[in-house]
């Protein structure tokens, strides 16, 4: 079994998501990636309507393949350049087992491994 | 996780250098300052610039930072394509071949001094300053230094942004200035270097998102995922805007509106605020004047007869009223839709007029007067006394300055759109030379971009300052100067606060600040003022100072660079505290010291003293039978995360995720018009006409269309007639100079009407019949009080 406990991975906050693309470019200038790579990726899910005056609109960054957590930001002590630029603080970095204790507070949580334990 | 806590543990870690203002990291050398411009925005993030062998490689916001704590755009984030950027300017240019051939050769600096210099003293002798006209870009690290050095280095007449009725922001500012005494601005703890942790700050129960996006426009000194941060603590929000946008889906009320109606609903929320008594009866009793004109006025409006106007339900804007003025605190982040409007500054007004009977005035959470000491007017006032005798703003000097005399708010400033038609006339004199600092005018900020560039191409001389060779330096300009970007300038940044230091860290070729040319220029042109400077780091020291009126402690740029950033003292409720008048009474700096919900100033100056709605001069209610030709209402200017105005459209990764110009349409009207996402399709009405591609979905309201601005595209063709397709995409072609409001401000960018269909193979063409252009040029409209009708 790959994932462990103390598998690290990222923990999206997506009621805050404003798909405002700074983690992709964050992401693409800390690793030098190309115009069509991508470490992390945000998708679109609506606009529709959910009821008479509601909406779904929300947006979901997903870290792709390419995403090493910042590896060598984290030997440094700091946090992946994603999480640190999210214009709603919307990114958590952390072991899973931590971030599942936060994910269980509030809805609209997804929680993507990245790097087994 | 909590904002707070994220931002302790982002203080405290030695990772991110915390009190350092320099460092040396992995062979680079990182810098802790501001960015600012170019190229620009209106807010000034805390940056880490990482420099290695004197060139930009990499910008991280900075973690340290109240104002952005560590939080980064796109655009910030991939600045250092831009500043390396192949096409950038690296030397004075000439040019050489006809205007709009772009051919240039290469000159020095001291040439360029020359040329400018000789021009200018043969302009002055021959026809005297009123003969010199100015223009500014918007957001230009220095916009308002900029402006005030330039009128004291050439004189002549400033045609601010070349924008029509001035209308970004300074419609609010004028509402605000005469009825509350000062701008404010809504309270996200910003004041404070404590941020949220402050312990007199709270959240407002309630924020009207009224006319912005401000996640992607960031207007005004308002960065704007403060507003992500207030719903993070609870805020709840109702939305004013045609459009879906983030924010309004996350709205407990989205009130879609008909562009250029907002002003009626604000005085039917008005209506509902005082018919069932949810006003601040304390608030309005102490602090406001004319109260009971404001609810008889409002009663004209009541919400069943405004709903169908506005195109909302008569409910909901009762709802919104009551959910607002029940709010024990509430608030308003208003954007640029407020002031584009012929009568913007009686939409600004009404609001106003909102959220001051609800008391939301200057407490914690609410609507707020900034920090005295580093604001951005002083510094006007402090080059101003160094003015030419043509430009103090007196009776004697009103025929420098189109428009004065009409409109006798704009007394000490004039119009330009009356600059517009002195320009066209050649009466009662002519335009002979231009500076143009850092604006992209017929691409960017003017309304029927052919007029205006027509219009300028009668100027015999006009040199330009900007990072790029941009369509309107091809097009107009006979010497184009290189511009420094943020990284390369020692400067500052105060709006509003704190008072920040940005510190140049690499040089680009030959590029220079704005301040830095204007100070070598007025050397030459003005040595009996600007040779009270013996350099540019002794001017900036003068700048920072002189233009916080003793209200703050000295600082000396360098310390300033040291601190990063200064914090201003700031104090809610100032009007109980007698801070806000010169005479240092309780009160609003207002003629009656209270808010004049009626104006006193207006009511002297002739002009109505309430709020009001009028119709834009073009719409489907005012004139149905052209509406059925033009069957959707246009509003512009629809902002993106990828660019800021018209910068940023250099091939590089903000083109990658935004390639064209996009315009937003509702799905079933796109359908109807058999029209698919991502479609090439013309908007024309009687002005113009210009193509950008649907994006389309749901959200957006029906039978409105929301285009963008400022497009051009520096990868194709530069000479005339394509410039760099500037023209084709462009939708100004179908706003309006001259519609400006009885005050002088305001104009209709986000009201007009239009017509969509599919560009095909056949009607590819910008080209219009002679009997189209006929009908353009017949619609169009000269700026007299009498015809802001």
């Amino acid at each position: 079994m790959g994932i462990q406990m103390e598998s690290e991975g990222l923990l999206i906050d997506y009621r805050y998501c404003t798909g405002c693309h700074a983690c992709e470019v964050a992401c693409k200038k800390e690793h030098g990636m190309e115009s069509d790579q991508f470490g992390i990726r945000v998708f679109k899910n609506g606009p529709f309507k959910t009821g008479k005056d509601t909406w779904q609109y929300d947006f979901v960054p997903i870290p792709t393949d390419m995403c090493d957590l910042c590896s060598g930001r984290a030997a440094k002590g700091k946090e992946p350049s994603c999480v640190v630029h999210c214009q709603s603080f919307a990114i958590t970095h952390g072991p899973i087992e931590k971030l599942a204790g936060i994910a269980a507070k509030s809805p609209k949580q997804a929680m993507f491994t990245v790097k087994a334990g | 996780m909590e904002i707070d806590e994220v931002w302790r543990e982002r203080k405290a870690n030695a990772a991110y250098h915390p009190g350092e203002s320099t460092w040396e990291e992995d062979g680079y050398t990182v810098t802790r300052t501001t960015h600012w411009s170019a190229p620009g925005c209106h807010d000034g993030c805390a940056v880490l610039l990482y420099v290695k062998d004197g060139k930009l490689e990499k910008v991280e916001g900075d973690p340290c930072s109240p104002y952005n704590k560590g939080r980064l755009c796109m655009r910030c984030l991939a600045m250092p394509e831009y500043v390396n950027h192949p096409m950038r300017l690296k030397y004075p240019l000439k040019r050489v071949g006809a205007r709009g051939e772009n051919k240039w050769e290469r000159i020095s600096w001291d040439e360029a001094y020359e040329i400018i210099v000789g021009k200018w003293k043969e302009t002055v002798e021959n026809y005297g300053y009123k003969a010199i006209l100015r223009g500014n870009g918007t957001g230009r690290n220095g916009f308002w230094q900029t402006r005030a050095i330039h009128t004291v280095a050439l004189g002549g007449f400033s045609a601010g942004g070349v924008l029509s009725g001035d209308t970004c922001y300074v419609p609010r500012v004028q509402a605000m200035n005469n009825l509350m005494g000062g701008p404010s601005v809504a309270d996200c703890a910003q004041m404070y270097e404590e941020s949220f942790e402050h312990p007199e700050w709270r959240r407002p129960d309630v924020m009207i998102v009224w006319g912005c996006d401000p996640l992607k426009s960031n207007s005004d000194g308002f960065w704007g995922h403060w507003v992500v941060d207030l719903m993070k603590q609870g805020t709840r929000f109702i939305t004013v805007d045609p459009d879906l946008t983030w924010i309004a889906a996350k709205s407990e009320i989205h009130l879609p509106v008909r562009p250029g109606t907002d002003a009626a609903l604000a005085l039917a929320m008005i209506d509902v605020i005082c018919k069932e008594d949810l006003y601040d009866h304390d608030f309005v009793s102490r602090w406001c004047y004319g109260f009971d004109e404001l609810e008889a006025r409002a009663a004209e409006y009541p919400a069943d007869e405004v709903a169908p106007v506005v195109g909302v339900e008569a409910e909901d804007i009762r709802r919104a009223a009551r959910m607002y003025a029940n709010a024990e605190v509430g608030s308003v982040q208003w954007g640029v839709s407020v002031d584009m409007h012929t009568h913007g500054v009686a939409t600004a007004h009404a609001i106003m007029c909102l959220w001051s009977i609800c008391g939301d005035v200057d407490v914690p959470g609410g609507v707020v007067f900034p920090a005295e000491g580093y604001t951005t007017a002083d510094c006007s006032a402090a080059m101003g006394k160094f003015s030419l005798p043509e430009n103090k703003p007196t009776p004697d000097t009103m025929w420098m300055r189109p428009g004065a005399e009409d409109y006798p708010m704009r007394m000490g400033q004039g119009a330009w759109d009356r600059a517009l038609e002195v320009l066209e006339t050649g009466e009662p004199f002519e335009y002979k030379m231009m500076y143009l600092g850092q604006t992209n005018t017929f691409v960017c900020s003017s309304s029927e971009s052919q007029r205006v560039l027509d219009a300028l191409n009668k100027i015999d001389f006009i040199f330009t300052l900007d990072p790029f060779l941009t369509p309107t330096a091809v097009a107009l300009c006979d010497l184009v100067l290189p511009a420094a970007m943020s990284c390369e300038r020692d400067s500052f940044r105060e709006w509003w606060a704190p008072l920040r230091a940005i510190k140049k860290v690499t040089q680009y070729h030959e590029a220079k600040s704005d301040d830095e040319f204007l100070l070598e220029l007025g050397k030459r042109t003005r040595p009996e003022v600007f040779d009270q400077w013996e350099d540019h780091e002794a001017f900036i020291n003068w700048l920072i100072n002189e233009r916080n009126g003793g209200k703050c402690d000295h600082v000396s740029f360098e310390e300033l660079v040291d601190a990063g950033y200064l914090y201003a003292p700031f104090e809610y409720r100032k009007y109980e505290k007698g801070l806000l008048r010169s005479d240092g009474t309780p009160g609003f700096n207002t003629p009656t010291g209270r808010i004049e919900l009626w104006s006193t100033v207006f009511s002297r100056f002739g002009l109505d003293p309430l709020p009001y709605f009028k119709e834009p001069r073009e719409s489907p209610v005012r004139t149905p039978e052209l509406a059925k030709e033009f069957p959707f209402v246009l509003t512009t200017g629809h902002r993106s995360f990828e660019f800021f105005h018209s910068e940023h459209r250099q091939p590089g990764t903000m083109r990658d995720f935004h390639p064209d110009p996009l315009v937003r349409i509702n799905a079933q009207d796109a359908f109807e018009l058999g029209i698919e996402d991502g479609d090439w399709v013309w908007l024309e009405n009687v002005h113009g006409k210009c193509k950008q591609r649907a994006d389309i979905d749901d959200g957006m309201k029906r039978g409105v269309v929301s285009a963008e601005h400022g497009w051009w595209f520096p990868e194709q063709e530069a000479a005339a007639p394509n410039l760099y397709g500037s023209l084709a995409c462009n939708s100004n072609q179908l706003t309006t100079e001259c519609d400006i409001g009885p005050t002088g401000y305001g104009a209709p960018y986000k009201c007009q009407i239009c017509k969509v269909y599919k560009v095909t193979p056949e009607n590819d063409t910008l080209e219009r019949t002679p009997e189209e252009v006929e009908r353009g040029v017949k619609a169009r409209l000269v700026a007299r009080p009498a015809n802001a009708q």
